[in-house]
């Protein structure tokens, strides 16, 4: 029976994976068809499924909307409400305000709020002006010199703005039946044009359509203005690697919808795909699912004939969204390291295998999420911040899975379980800015340069973590358990040796690749930018705990306690620099990560403390 | 004798020094790279790194003191600790090949940099679209120019460089007809009104712009977006007494100051060093492309014309990011850019020793990649044995 446990654990594992791949319909209206349509925001073609995950998560800080008491939303039934119905989508708490100073602008208190926290536009509306007043006050600063009420007032009100944004995309918000009003746009078109061209020769004209037709051009100059999100395709496509041709004509751009519908005054013709979304509009507040379902039905038909190639990618982000691997193999890393503590206390064997497949099954699922967004993005893993994080985690875990294969003794699964789950959970903590499939900025536009020195580098701080931690159980294990014999002790002591020595070939080489790719595209090899330095200081650390135990000048506790001290080394090198916010490496503040990176650099630190008790305390007997 | 003579091998090849030296490397370079925040870059490479001893001041006083170890202080030890300990303890065996590999491209890394810090030579290149240079100006460095205008087809130029300046005094140079006199000199001032600045500093001018401007001196940036603009006062003294003094700026939008004497045209100017290339560079298009929708930068691509006096040169080039031009030992790289005004800007190096690196970077990994090979196989090879 024993020997089946670990196969069942890993059929179940592996079930549950599966089941996050299919989806479940909850609503009579098409919303996975709606979420795939393809548009252009922050410099990508994305389907509209990703732009609202990515709103919610810079408005509230997690994907779900909460409707009332008991019912909650899909974000995509989220951007469909805020885009066709936008007065029901008011009542949603959707901004995440925590300062109780921001809060008393509008004369709230936690109180009034979803979860002490989350308010609706409508609860804010009326603060609107003062609020504006002060961030205009605070946005007087620098970035770096605002107080934290300052920075939650600016924030709010770039959340305000992008909520603004969303409700101009697809209609026009105050219009009750978008659809009829372009309708009246088009019928009124010949005869206002007409009206525009006498007056101009100053012969007679009708001025009721005259008014008329400006007043719709004035509608559609404000919406085009609201908006940056470019819904609307281009009339040809071009395939080429630039989507402009050499004239930069408009034709080719993709385009918003107020931007669409002020062409009709040179077209002579609404442009038939934002009628197909005033369409959508129409049956979505008349709640008529199957028109609703029949249009996009229609319209993904036609999109289909020039944009098979966009429609792809789009079809595959939202599956991709819909199934979040990485919060699946956050579950499972979880999963793992408690089946492989218990290993330590009882049936080594059978929990230990569990452990084990429960890790690879994670690894696996992590790995086809990273596959996946390297494809969609056409780059190497790491590209920001955010990939980063989720690539030091799987190298990480890859080599916790070999040391598993080769130690079989469940520190390696403890370990993958520890560093896989954090750094997922990080990789969350740092999606919360936006859509973390952005665009390169020129400087770092190398492919080669990202595939090589980027690479190399992680998987240096992917080891040293590995070395860290693994040191941490070494410390952990043998002051809090009995369950360190000197076998275990000595051959964790083996392993975080090689994965510093691993650490160090990757750090050195990583940081002097780092060095040739600065000497390419600036003219220097060694600049001491805060990342460079960063990167210098763990080869140094490595190097100091390779040269101490050839020296033997330190034991193997010291070396477990230096290897931990590496943890916060690689913890300022990773993160600590860009809180700087000075160099060439400063993408992505993390401000927040501040108190987060003090207190894992403090948890460490009191670790190391913990280590130097007389060895005869320590609960197992090392002696 | 041989007694403080094996102390003293001991001291310098022992792995001790190694790791104190490491750990302190490691406490400079966090200072360094907090300290950049105040300091900027720049500032930081003197104050820690170019220096043998970090100083600071006496809190109150102007006295500097030594407080830690610099970076030459810590790196020459560094490099006599390991050159020392391999000289000493050399033997060669396969078994340690590859950690002596790795130590070779370390101190050749080490090497490089100091040859870098000691030669080499950054300047930049501004050209407007349609424009042509055929020398680069120094980022930092100054000189008054004295340049004799009088013949239409050629100019003559004297120049003084700025650490010249700085000493204040006087310069007498054979090609000129007058004595040069500096009478001050403010490494960083901005020009302004007369009568706006709260209070005149410099010493009464009588010719050209300073007659309607004075200058404000500013404490010395380190910041990498701002520069340092140099003034200063100079008076000219023929054998017939004095020419007249002139205030004069680094600042752009002050022109050359031009005068006649003895029947010959004079320009004065002071402005960043220049440094002459036998060849000449065109700006033909600058290109600043963001990706759709967006104010990201896409790409930033300068399109050039390389020619040379002789006509054995006469091509076109394009640099942008990753893709700089190497000419004539010097590199071109795309530095910045602003396409609404129309001006490109190249940064030019020269450095004799870009290759060290290089060669350093293929050692080591190889080195590593040995030796971690080898403990690898080891370890397998036990295992196996206790299997």
């Amino acid at each position: 029976m024993k020997k089946v446990i670990p196969f069942i654990v890993l059929a179940l594992g592996a079930l549950w994976v599966a089941s996050t791949l299919t989806t479940r319909k909850t609503s009579a209206y098409d919303l996975e068809g709606f979420g795939r349509l393809p548009v252009l925001a922050n410099g990508r073609i994305k389907p509209l499924d990703t732009v609202a995950r990515s709103s919610l998560l810079q408005l509230q800080g997690r994907q779900r909307v909460k409707i009332d008491e008991k019912n909650s939303i899909q974000p995509i039934e989220w951007l469909a409400t805020i885009g066709f119905d936008s007065a029901k989508a008011d009542t949603y708490p959707t901004f995440e305000i925590i300062h109780p100073d921001v809060l008393a602008l509008f004369k709230l208190t936690p109180d009034d709020g979803e979860k002490r926290k989350r308010f609706s536009f409508n609860q804010l509306k009326d603060g609107v002006p003062e609020l504006m007043r002060q961030s205009q006050l605070a946005q007087q600063l620098e970035a770096q010199q605002r107080s934290p009420f300052q920075r939650a007032v600016v924030q709010l009100h770039v959340n305000l703005n992008l909520y603004h944004e969303l409700k101009h995309t697809f209609v026009m918000p105050d219009s009750e039946d978008f659809l009829n009003e372009l309708l009246r746009f088009q019928s009124i078109l010949p005869e206002g044009v007409a009206a525009i061209r006498a007056r101009q020769q100053g012969e007679a004209y009708s001025e009721n359509a005259f008014n008329m037709l400006i007043s719709f051009g004035q509608r559609y100059d404000a919406m085009s203005a609201s908006s940056g999100i470019r819904l609307i395709p281009p009339y040809e496509v071009d395939h080429g690697d630039d989507s402009h041709d050499h004239d930069g004509h408009a034709h080719n751009e993709w385009r918003t919808t107020g931007q669409a519908l002020l062409e009709t005054f040179s077209s002579g013709g609404i442009d038939p795909n934002a009628l197909a979304y005033a369409g959508l509009a129409h049956a979505w507040r008349a709640q008529q699912p199957e028109q609703f379902n029949r249009i996009i039905e229609l319209y993904g038909d036609q999109l289909h004939q020039y944009f098979a190639k966009e429609l792809k990618k789009t079809d595959i982000e939202a599956r991709f969204n819909s199934a979040q691997p990485f919060y699946t193999s956050m579950v499972l890393y979880m999963l793992a390291f408690v089946v492989a503590i218990a290993s330590w206390l009882k049936w080594p064997d059978t929990l230990g295998r569990s452990a084990f497949w429960l890790t690879l099954l994670a690894f696996v699922v992590t790995t086809a999420g990273i596959a996946t967004r390297m494809w969609l993005e056409g780059r190497p893993p790491v590209t920001n911040l955010y990939s980063s994080a989720l690539f030091v985690g799987w190298g990480a875990v890859l080599l916790c899975i070999i040391l598993e294969s080769i130690f079989k003794n469940a520190v390696g699964s403890v370990a993958a379980g520890l560093i896989g789950f954090g750094t997922l959970l990080i990789a969350h903590h740092l999606s919360l800015s936006g859509d973390t499939l952005e665009m390169m900025r020129a400087v770092l536009d190398s492919n080669f340069w990202l595939a090589t020195h980027v690479i190399i580098i992680a998987i240096g701080y992917s080891a040293t973590f590995l070395a860290g931690f693994l040191a941490l159980i070494y410390i952990l294990r043998g002051l809090l358990t009995t369950s360190l014999d000197k076998a275990t002790a000595d051959a964790l002591s083996r392993m975080v040796y090689g994965i510093v020595c691993f650490a160090t070939l990757f750090s050195l080489v990583g940081t002097v690749l780092g060095g040739i790719w600065a000497d390419q595209s600036w003219g220097r090899f060694w600049g001491w930018d805060p990342k460079e330095n960063g990167a210098l200081i763990i080869v140094l650390w490595n190097a100091i705990f390779l040269h101490a135990r050839w020296g033997g000048l330190v034991r193997q506790r010291g070396l477990m306690c230096l290897a931990v001290f590496g943890n916060i080394v690689t913890g300022w090198s990773w993160f600590g620099t860009n809180l700087l916010g000075i160099g060439l490496h400063s993408y992505g503040f993390t401000e927040k990560g501040f108190w987060w990176l003090v207190s894992f650099a403090v948890s460490q630190v009191a670790i190391i403390a913990a280590a130097q008790l007389p060895l005869e305390r320590w609960r197992s007997k090392l002696r | 004798m041989s007694e403080y003579r094996k102390a003293f091998v001991d001291f310098f090849t022992s792995l001790k020094l190694t790791v104190v030296l490491l750990a302190l490397s490691i406490v400079l370079v966090f200072w360094a790279t907090i300290a950049q925040v105040k300091l900027g870059v720049w500032g930081v490479q003197e104050q820690f790194f170019q220096t043998f001893f970090v100083l600071q001041k006496i809190p109150g006083t102007e006295i500097p003191v030594p407080v830690f170890p610099g970076g030459y202080f810590i790196g020459g030890l560094l490099l006599i600790n390991l050159i020392a300990t391999h000289i000493h303890h050399f033997k060669f065996t396969w078994g340690k090949s590859g950690i002596q590999l790795t130590h070779l491209g370390l101190i050749i890394l080490l090497l490089g940099e100091l040859f870098t810090g000691l030669w080499q030579e950054d300047y930049s290149l501004r050209l407007d679209e349609g424009q042509t240079k055929n020398y680069s100006e120094s980022f930092r460095d100054q000189e008054l120019a004295i340049i004799d205008t009088t013949s239409p087809d050629y100019d003559d130029v004297v120049v003084i460089p700025d650490n010249v300046l700085a000493k204040r005094g006087e310069v007498q140079h054979p090609a000129l007809p007058f004595r040069v006199v500096i009478r001050e000199f403010f490494p960083n001032a901005t020009p302004q009104t007369r009568g706006q600045a709260p209070n005149d500093v410099i010493p009464p001018v009588t010719m050209g712009f300073g007659k309607d401007f004075t200058v404000v001196p500013l404490p010395l940036t380190y910041r990498q977006d701002q520069a340092n603009l140099s003034a200063a006062v100079v008076e000219l003294i023929g054998p017939q007494g004095s020419l007249g003094t002139w205030l004069l700026s680094a600042h752009p939008f002050v022109r050359p100051q031009s005068f006649e004497y003895d029947g010959r045209t004079f320009a004065l100017s002071l402005r960043h060093t220049r440094n002459y290339k036998p060849f000449s560079l065109t700006l033909l298009e600058l290109r600043h492309d963001v990706y759709p929708g967006t104010e990201i930068p896409k790409n930033f691509s300068s399109r050039v014309r390389l020619t040379t006096p002789d006509g054995h040169e006469d091509r076109e080039v394009l640099i942008y990011m990753n893709n700089p031009l190497r000419y004539a030992g010097l590199t071109f790289y795309q530095y910045q850019m602003d396409s609404a005004n129309g001006y490109s800007v190249l940064q030019v190096v020269r450095n004799p020793s870009w290759l060290l690196p290089y060669i350093s970077c293929v050692l080591m990994m190889l080195g590593l990649s040995i030796q971690f090979g080898i403990s690898l196989f080891r370890f397998i090879a036990k295992r196996r044995a206790a299997a």
